[in-house]
């Protein structure tokens, strides 16, 4: 990738790396409530803590 | 020696090891699908190869969380025998039954071929009837096969003797033109604290008969049944 984007005329582009990005609804009373369990989630299956690290943003909808 | 051989959605190798327990062994085999939740009953559980759920999310995280692995966890810290060949590691890893984790080839490509590993610790069940230092061929086919864990963790790994299998060149020094996936000191296998929980990432199971080019991974499963047959020995005396 870095190659690439370097042979597109990119100039100064470093340490290019591909991570996970991933989306969820999650059904909750309050914010604190929503970002305690999506932690949860996070530590028990969505990352592994061996080899990943992980941070998220909340952002209210109505369903 | 009664093995069980876990079936998980996506596992494509526990047709061989079942096949070679039953067949090559002439040793009691059985199916265990991943819903079981009791394994009483077997001396060795296997968990096979494959891309259990296509890999999805990490490799083996998924069926870590299937309900037969809360079987297995208990079976472990009952002192039960438990082997995870290359896609199994990877899920042993997830489980937290075995430290570290399976990353990414640093190849970045699927490598599939013949390696040597040498045998770092023969005092195991799984290894007590190989010789000290003894080089075994065994084909790999993975993707995500290099071992990661962190500095410390690797220094008890090593003081400990769970360092099992070890990538190594055909003389059997851990040279880096041997390591096929960029794994941490070039290890290919790992075991538990207690000694009774191993996973590997290259495959003995597809290495048992003449045919399939080696019989080098026999030894593994024959110093498992020499084990289980003097637990036996011991238990009716």
């Amino acid at each position: 990738m870095e190659n690439s984007l370097q042979a597109l005329g990119f100039a100064g582009v470093k340490g290019v790396r591909v991570g996970k990005y991933l989306e969820l609804f999650l059904e909750a009373e309050t914010r604190e409530e929503a970002a305690a369990r999506l932690k949860d989630m996070a530590e028990r299956l969505l990352s592994n803590p061996v080899i990943e690290d992980y941070n998220y943003s909340l952002q209210e909808v109505k369903l | 020696m009664n093995c069980g051989v876990i079936v998980f959605p996506g596992s494509n190798c526990d047709l061989d090891a079942y096949h070679l327990v039953r067949d090559v062994l002439k040793e009691e085999v059985t199916y265990i699908d991943y819903e079981e939740r009791s394994l009483q009953g077997f001396d060795v559980i296997i968990l096979p190869g494959g891309f259990t759920y296509g890999d999805y999310l990490r490799s083996g995280a998924i069926a870590a969380r299937t309900p037969v692995m809360e079987a297995v966890n208990r079976f472990a810290c009952s002192g039960g025998l438990v082997l995870g060949i290359c896609n199994g590691f990877q899920v042993l890893t997830e489980a937290g039954l075995l430290p570290g984790a399976l990353c990414r080839n640093d190849s970045l490509q699927f490598r599939c071929r013949q390696v040597y590993v040498r045998i770092e610790n023969n005092s195991l069940p799984f290894t007590n009837k190989a010789s000290t230092d003894q080089v075994l061929m065994m084909p790999v086919a993975h993707g995500d096969g290099s071992y990661y864990a962190p500095p410390e963790v690797l220094q008890d790994l090593e003081a400990n003797g769970q360092v099992i299998f070890r990538y190594v060149d055909q003389r059997g020094e851990a040279v880096k033109a041997a390591n096929p996936n960029g794994s941490c000191e070039n290890i290919a296998g790992v075991s538990n604290r207690a000694g009774n929980v191993v996973g590997l990432m290259p495959h003995p199971e597809r290495a048992g008969e003449a045919v399939l080019g080696s019989t080098d991974g026999l030894v593994i499963f024959e110093s498992l049944r020499g084990y289980c047959k003097g637990r036996e020995v011991l238990k009716s005396g």
